[in-house]
């Protein structure tokens, strides 16, 4: 929260103007073109024919959506493109709820051992997942959760992260509002959702991104828990798919502009919040 | 007295409809009714092809039925250590020759009862790598069918390049010949067009294995498989064959285009080792007309040739009429009609001689070359199929990518070998 | 209502009104928390305890596990390929994080003093941190490729430079590899670094103009002082990325995972690979803890600089 009066302040109030600016400007500007010159050739190729891809054109010669006809007209992808956008969301919700539940709980309640389970939860942050995968794979196998959507999901339905972020901000709602709410009869639970809640909707947001994010683009886990192909989120399903097509690579580019297009998409609609959740997310987290 | 006469009348109903359950199993299954289970991995084609050899099984065995299971095939050999754990494995199951070592460790197969499956028989019927599943004296599995390799080349390049289409090369020095005419390199010395595409992860570790080798008058391991024998004389030329085209004729690069069978895919390499697995991907070439070549012999006419296969085996648990029923399903899906349907449904080669060696199959021009492979064909020994590739690869990498000499790499992936064979027999 | 389903079992509502403020406080508590501690215990402790435990096992999936002290951690420390995966890890860790912090920060640095096309030229060096490694992986794969297929060889001999091997050269393979996921995670490095110098009052940067500072002394004597636990920060979150990179290794050497011979492997390439290729679930285990002792290691040094501070 500290961090939006400040951004406030603009370029021009903080710097004198000078020509090396102009310098610094088109040496940027040509930098980030180069960052994106992948996801334009990745489009470009996915819009190309077979015979057209090894010609470095960016604007194909005669664009085509073939490609895309072909990668979605097996329906794997499209199965793929469904289980990682399932996937994606329920862990999300479930993360916001529980997330948030925690924090508020550690940062507005008063009882003994808050202290103590704040910190055993903060200190799962040092524990990296693959230490935990085997042990992992063992409970699923064992509870018959292998090749299921709850195999997937069930790692994530709550993180540290998530109750450290929000533990910061929910310490920054003010009591009083929360002794009204009281006052007016409403239950706890009823006080958090919608007093505490509405908020630190900033906050959420930056935790929405951050996990849904993160759940899209999953790969480790995912490719280990998943053996049938029905079961695969959109990246597990690209690597084998690219390793299946002996290597077509107009055909990789459109499964992998297929999985790139939901993220940017997203970006382009929110670009401001996202900016604004990452900064938020990055600073407090 | 209520109580005891509805009691009464309810425990006749019970025993009523047990008896009417008995007898209309009785009269769906005449003989006694025995359900064994089929474990294979999933793979369309072969699923489709045991469900009609089940309908046909269960046709003529009016007693038994069979359920087909399937996995993934990343997932199979798992699922079968899991399912023995639980106590319930497949009665019939089907596994890669070279998981044999883990599976009889683990109980998970039994041994073939030798009145019903006579060594002899075996010897005399089936190829000779069927003494892969060969323990002692006991067998523990047949084969429907088995893999080999040839060579495959592009007929619109060999013709571009002044070949003839029609006579693809036989010897190794043909070979060299066919892939200098259709090597083709920019000004800066890049490839445009390669020879051979090489691939060491895929097939050229076998061919360097199992044929080359040999060709050069060596053999790859002791005959009982536990010492490594290529770090000789002969492993030394095979690898400074092999790994000379790359660096010396320049023929081809490994890594071209990625991956060698997609380099000949897209009709930049004029020829490729490979095996039977890879014609499927290939039926769907549609840019030019390819064909296929018997391995190229040696100078001296030595021709070897790798082969696998995944066998049918007798689950662990498997016992009494379920054991009998298992006995008589495995000795149909290795029989001659079942072999003809696996061809002809999954394009797999038949691993009995006599079905393989018909006139009709030897003369089909992209089936022949591979069955004929089959009359000299090795298979190798792995404990670790994945472990043993890995140092062929590394081994034909540190001379290729680490300037390091064929007999130095040769000494230090066989003692690597060694060792990885020591400690998986010692277990 | 909700009263009596999460809290009242059985209980009266008078019961649960008699009750005093902090009481009910405790048991709204305990309540809210119930799921979430069996969630933290069951997927999170549980399993760290086993993980332990496996690395003293020999468990293999086939055959019962059984106790077997500290051998797995012997055959680690004797495992060339272990140590060179130790090199490998470090190298993408110590070289890619200065790399990256150094780029963003000058990137961040200059695109804070840019208004015309501010938000435009942010969201070009954002944009790559919002795809997905394990497809971005193949686009790179595709750019690396030898003559006539990859781009950037095609470039190169535009320009008339030799051919490159990239991805299949001992010396290139991994570096290649490391520039996919710098150029990864720019972007949110970038937005934090921008987060952090907007923090920064103008007023600091006017009494520092008034009392004659340079451009440059500014920089070194306000401004990065100022940045330090941004910085810290992003140094460890980048650190632990390259400590566990694999998405972008797996899919680029999938032919051959972590080559040519083992240049390009990192640690969790190898666990991966140990326990679900080979399925030595025991000797995995032992390398998930070294894993774990150095991101431990990380974190403490995170804490030790910030408490010096």
């Amino acid at each position: 929260m500290t961090t939006a009066p400040a951004s406030i302040v603009t370029a021009a109030t903080k710097y004198r103007f000078r020509p090396g600016l102009i310098v610094a400007w088109t040496l940027l500007f040509i930098g980030g073109i180069i960052m994106v010159t992948p996801l334009i050739f990745m489009f470009s190729t996915s819009l190309k024919s077979a015979g057209q891809i090894y010609d470095l054109r960016l604007i194909p010669a005669s664009p085509t959506l073939d490609n895309y006809i072909r990668v979605l007209s097996d329906g794997r992808f499209v199965r793929w493109f469904l289980n990682s956008s399932l996937i994606a969301v329920v862990v999300t919700v479930s993360c916001l709820f529980f997330d948030s539940l925690v924090a508020y709980t550690l940062a507005k309640f008063n009882f003994a051992g808050r202290k103590v389970i704040f910190l055993a939860i903060l200190s799962t942050l040092m524990i990296p997942t693959e230490m935990l995968v085997i042990p992992w794979y063992l409970m699923s196998s064992k509870l018959g959760w292998l090749d299921s959507y709850w195999g997937i999901m069930f790692p994530g339905m709550m993180t540290a992260f998530g109750v450290f972020l929000m533990r910061q901000f929910f310490e920054t709602v003010p009591n009083d509002f929360l002794e009204a709410a009281r006052v007016d009869g409403l239950n706890e639970f009823q006080i958090w959702w919608k007093i505490a809640m509405p908020l630190v909707t900033p906050a959420l947001s930056a935790l929405a991104i951050f996990t849904f994010l993160g759940n899209w683009t999953a790969f480790f886990w995912p490719l280990i828990v998943t053996t049938d192909k029905d079961l695969y989120t959109l990246p597990v399903g690209l690597s084998s798919f690219a390793v299946e097509q002996s290597i077509q690579w107009e055909m990789i580019m459109t499964g992998a502009a297929i999985a790139t297009i939901p993220t940017l998409l997203i970006f382009l609609f929110f670009q401001r919040y996202i900016v604004r959740g990452v900064m938020l997310g990055g600073v407090k987290g | 007295m209520l109580h005891a006469s509805t009691r009464g009348l309810f425990s006749s109903v019970k025993m009523l409809s047990a008896g009417a359950l008995a007898l209309g199993l009785l009269a769906a299954h005449p003989a006694s009714a025995v359900e064994i289970e089929y474990w294979q991995y999933v793979f369309e084609s072969r699923v489709k092809a045991m469900d009609e050899l089940i309908k046909e099984f269960q046709a003529e065995n009016p007693g038994i039925t069979v359920k087909q299971v399937t996995f993934p095939y990343a997932d199979y050999q798992t699922r079968v250590v899991a399912a023995k754990a639980a106590g319930k494995g497949p009665d019939v199951v089907q596994l890669f020759y070279g998981w044999l070592d883990n599976f009889v460790a683990g109980g998970l197969v039994q041994p073939l009862s030798k009145e019903k499956f006579p060594a002899a028989t075996i010897e005399k019927d089936f190829f000779p790598i069927v003494s892969a599943m060969k323990r002692g004296n006991d067998y523990y599995g047949l084969p429907t069918a088995v893999r080999s390799m040839a060579l495959f080349y592009n007929k619109n390049l060999f013709k571009a390049a002044g070949l003839d289409p029609n006579k693809p090369p036989q010897t190794l020095d043909e070979l060299l010949k066919a892939a200098q005419a259709t090597t083709k390199r920019d000004s800066a010395g890049n490839f445009q067009t390669a020879g051979i595409a090489f691939d060491i992860a895929r097939q050229d570790h076998n061919w360097w294995r199992e044929i080359l080798v040999r060709q050069f008058g060596g053999a790859p391991y002791s005959a009982d498989g536990t010492k490594v024998a290529y770090d000789s004389e002969a492993g030394r030329k095979a690898l400074e064959f092999y790994t000379g085209l790359q660096t010396k004729e320049k023929v081809g690069r490994e890594g071209f285009m990625d991956e060698g069978q997609a380099a000949f895919r897209g009709g930049l390499a004029a020829m490729v080792i490979d095996g039977t697995f890879r014609l499927a991907s290939f039926n769907t070439i549609s840019g030019f007309e390819w064909g296929v070549a018997e391995l190229p012999a040696a100078a001296d006419g030595t021709r070897s040739n790798y082969a696998s296969y995944f066998a049918n085996a007798i689950g662990g648990t498997a016992k009494g009429e379920k054991l009998e029923a298992a006995q008589k399903f495995l000795a149909f899906i290795t029989s001659e009609k079942a072999m003809n349907v696996w061809l002809e449904k999954v394009g797999e080669l038949p691993a009995r001689k006599t079905v393989a060696l018909s006139e009709k199959n030897l003369a089909n021009p992209i089936y022949g070359p591979f069955i004929r492979g089959l009359n000299y064909a090795h298979t190798t020994l792995f404990v670790d199929e994945a472990a043993q590739r890995q140092i062929s690869i590394d081994m034909v990498n540190s001379v290729l990518l680490q300037g390091t000499s064929a007999s130095a790499a040769l000494s230090a992936a066989a003692v690597k070998e060694q060792q990885l064979i020591d400690k998986r027999k010692a277990n | 209502m909700l009263n009596q389903s999460t809290v009242g079992v059985g209980q009266k509502p008078r019961a649960w009104d008699r009750l005093s403020i902090s009481t009910k406080q405790i048991v709204w508590a305990w309540t809210f928390l119930a799921v979430p501690i069996l969630f933290f215990s069951v997927v999170r402790f549980y399993p760290t305890a086993e993980a332990f435990y496996l690395s003293l096992t020999d468990w293999d999936f086939l055959r019962p596990a059984s106790f077997i002290g500290l051998e797995n951690y012997r055959t680690l420390l004797a495992d060339p390929l272990f140590w060179q995966v130790f090199r490998n890890t470090f190298t993408y860790l110590l070289i890619g994080t200065p790399i990256s912090i150094v780029l963003s920060f000058v990137i961040a640095y200059y695109l804070d003093r840019i208004e015309f096309g501010h938000a435009f030229i942010r969201a070009l060096y954002f944009l790559p941190f919002l795809t997905t490694a394990a497809a971005m992986a193949w686009v790179w794969r595709w750019f690396y490729q030898p003559p006539p297929i990859g781009i950037i060889n095609s470039l190169l001999g535009m320009f008339g430079l030799p051919a490159q091997p990239f991805l299949r050269s001992v010396d290139q393979g991994l570096p290649a590899i490391m520039a996919t996921a710098i150029w990864a995670g720019l972007g949110f490095q970038i937005i934090i670094f921008l987060a952090g110098l907007r923090a920064i009052p103008a007023t600091y940067h006017e009494a520092a103009r008034v009392d004659g500072l340079g451009e440059f002394a500014i920089l070194r004597k306000i401004t990065l002082p100022l940045l330090k636990p941004t910085t810290i920060f992003l140094v460890v979150f980048s650190s632990i990325g390259f400590l566990r990179i694999f998405d972008q290794v797996y899919n680029m050497t999938s032919n051959d995972p972590g080559g040519p011979l083992n240049t390009t492997k990192p640690l969790v390439l190898m666990i991966y690979q140990t326990a679900f290729s080979s399925y030595q679930m025991g000797y995995a285990s032992a390398q998930t803890v070294v894993l774990f002792l150095i991101l431990f290691a990380i974190s403490m040094g995170q804490l030790w600089i910030l408490r010096s501070r």
